[in-house]
């Protein structure tokens, strides 16, 4: 009973990774948390649907069409609305986010309508493939596998790339980068833009498991954040293993104590967390002098 | 304009004759209300007098503490719940009830502060939506309060007469909302108000001059939580039942809109946000009724997108304004009125 557990916790905590990765991949760029993260990536989902279904393209260029409709999606997001905002404090920023996902919420369910739509995944949620004394369908070894993919493209990606070492020379101190000819505003709008992708991904894998309509990626999204906040915000590998031990968590929880309270489970055990460790577990806690 | 000379004219309530005419006129004009309109009508003044209610206790924590709570629908559900069973099953009468309520609410509060005390931005909101979700999901599975069917309000006696229908919910709800309004303002004038802007502003700088921010902070949301518990209650009485969808987070994140785009820190402010906001809300459903606007919906709805989805063409409107707000005027419906005041006293210049 345990390793299956295990499993399918790891499974469920890639995605609660994967949102969490984009959530703080914008929180260290530009302090603020994107609440929209859930809502761009259901709308690329449904993109995906249209390609798929309407358009009836092969899932390899879906896929990609898909990316590149994410990478629009945050880059125009950043240009058009937090690039404007007078007053960029935090509160104001979220506000703004808040109204992003409220608009492309409305905007998918206006232009696809609130049936609830099967999608089709190629990848099969239901045939099962038994590794050791763990029996896993074959979506969740593909969600495990594209979770680990994503992050080892991210890394090499922050590591072996100029774009990706501009971008963490932004999140360390903008100022400095900018003097060093960096061009802060243009890196913040991609920042965006493979944030916005990364959400894609986790909402493609997310879509197959419930049926695709415009609430998809409200719990994953607060799930999401949750493991953000208890990895520590500031923190990418932070991120992933709060996603993880999140996932983790909430399947245990789920098996051993109560199904019904496990998000309320989850929920007290991250306050609990950050009341030893206030800025989550693996960031570093500045403490503001005056 | 607005140049306060002394410590008294900083604490006064109303500056002058011209003010004191004016807010003579708001009552006024509030008092005779129900007889002026027709009932659906009074049904949305009513809602939208609690909603202002909630966004007056989210401006004290929100606009003049300056901390973040992503849960205040959780007071409300506590202040509703914790109404209706006093009622029922404790036999309270009415003001006791909804008064008992809100001090559950607010003794909630105070255990939400706690976290606050070590807690800052996204960390403290994740606190407070984790509460928030756990009041819902309990009040949602717990038979004793009626799960996911919700509860029936008995109907609200005050004094001998029973009072029901609208219009005479109405009295009841406008005078807790003009008290519960005056009471803001005077608290943020006073010293426990400056104490909270203090906080916003610069906590450690707060604490040196000796403001205790353990006290201050809970006290300050509890204070809120007080106020979502006494709007929930009435909210209670308002629609005749309650059940956890009423309470549930997108609510909490109107609630913060609705501070944000009022303005944060005034009174008035989260007056006017409180009253777009929930209009908006209410009317998102019915958007192609609007006048001009409506049609053009329509004429969108049929050539580019989807009839049938043409009711979530309201949260589209309603995000669009929320990003306006932020956009063009940061300091909310209330800056807007500055700006106009200050117009039009200064014009020609």
């Amino acid at each position: 009973m345990l390793p299956q557990l295990l499993a399918s916790g790891l499974s469920v905590g890639s995605i609660y990774a994967l949102i969490a990765l984009a959530m703080v991949l914008i929180y260290k760029t530009s302090e603020v948390p994107n609440f929209a993260q859930g809502d761009m990536g259901m709308v690329c989902a449904f993109a995906a649907y249209a390609f798929l279904v309407t358009y009836s393209l092969p899932f390899g260029w879906a896929l990609a069409a898909t990316l590149g409709v994410a990478l629009l999606l945050g880059i125009v997001f950043e240009f058009l609305f937090i690039r404007r905002a007078k007053e960029p404090t935090t509160l104001n920023l979220i506000i703004m986010t808040l109204g992003f996902q409220l608009m492309l919420f409305g905007f998918a369910g206006w232009n696809w309508g609130a049936e609830q739509r099967h999608f089709p995944f190629p990848i099969s949620d239901t045939e099962a493939v038994a590794i050791g004394p763990v029996v896993v369908s074959e979506l969740n070894l593909v969600t495990l596998v594209t979770a680990l993919v994503v992050m080892g493209t991210l890394f090499a990606f922050f590591r072996f790339t100029r774009l990706g070492v501009a971008m963490k020379a932004t999140q360390q101190n903008a100022m400095a980068a900018r003097i060093n000819g960096i061009r802060t505003r243009r890196i913040l709008a991609f920042t965006f833009g493979i944030s916005s992708a990364i959400g894609a991904v986790a909402a493609l894998l997310v879509a197959p498991i419930t049926t695709l309509d415009p609430t998809l990626m409200w719990d994953p999204l607060l799930k999401g954040f949750a493991a953000a906040v208890l990895g520590g915000m500031t923190s990418l590998p932070g991120a992933a293993a709060g996603g993880y031990l999140l996932g983790l968590l909430e399947n245990l929880f789920g098996a051993y104590v109560s199904v019904e309270f496990k998000s309320v489970v989850a929920f007290t055990l991250i306050v609990v967390v950050l009341w030893f460790r206030p800025s989550g577990l693996f960031a570093r806690h500045y403490v503001r002098k005056v | 304009m607005d140049m306060k000379r002394d410590y008294y004219e900083d604490i006064q309530f109303l500056k002058d004759h011209v003010e004191r005419f004016w807010f003579a006129v708001m009552l006024l004009a509030l008092a005779v209300l129900p007889h002026l309109v027709q009932n659906f009508t009074m049904y949305v003044v009513n809602f939208l007098a609690i909603n202002v209610i909630v966004a007056l206790g989210m401006n004290i924590l929100v606009g003049y503490t300056g901390q973040v709570s992503l849960g205040h629908a959780g007071f409300m559900a506590i202040g509703a719940y914790g109404t209706v069973l006093l009622m029922t099953e404790g036999g309270l009468p009415f003001p006791l009830a909804i008064l008992a309520a809100a001090f559950i609410a607010a003794g909630f509060g105070f255990m939400l502060g706690l976290p606050a005390l070590r807690l800052e931005g996204p960390y403290l909101a994740i606190a407070t939506l984790g509460f928030g979700l756990a009041i819902t999901q309990v009040i949602g599975r717990w038979s004793l309060f009626g799960g996911r069917m919700g509860l029936s309000v008995p109907a609200m006696r005050l004094g001998g007469w029973t009072i029901t229908g609208d219009k005479a919910i109405y009295y009841v709800i406008i005078a807790v909302t003009v008290l519960l309004a005056l009471g803001a303002r005077t608290l943020m004038k006073s010293r426990v108000g400056r104490a909270f802007q203090a906080i916003r502003d610069s906590d450690i700088a707060a604490e040196t001059l000796g403001i205790n921010l353990a006290y201050y902070k809970t006290l300050s949301f509890a204070v809120s939580a007080f106020y979502a518990g006494v709007a929930g209650g009435l909210i209670a009485f308002a629609l005749g039942f309650i059940n956890p969808d009423q309470f549930s987070f997108i609510h909490s994140v109107l609630f913060l809109a609705m501070v944000v785009v009022g303005g944060l820190g005034s009174t008035l402010g989260s007056v006017l946000g409180g009253i777009t906001v929930a209009y908006l809300s209410l009317k998102m459903d019915v958007i192609q009724e609007l006048p001009v606007l409506g049609a053009v919906i329509e004429a969108i709805s049929e050539r580019f997108l989807t009839v049938s989805g043409m009711p979530n063409a309201g949260w589209v409107f309603m995000g669009l304004v929320l990003i306006l707000v932020v956009v063009f005027e940061p300091q909310g419906l209330y800056g807007l009125w500055l700006r106009t005041k200050k117009y039009w006293i200064t014009w020609p210049f």
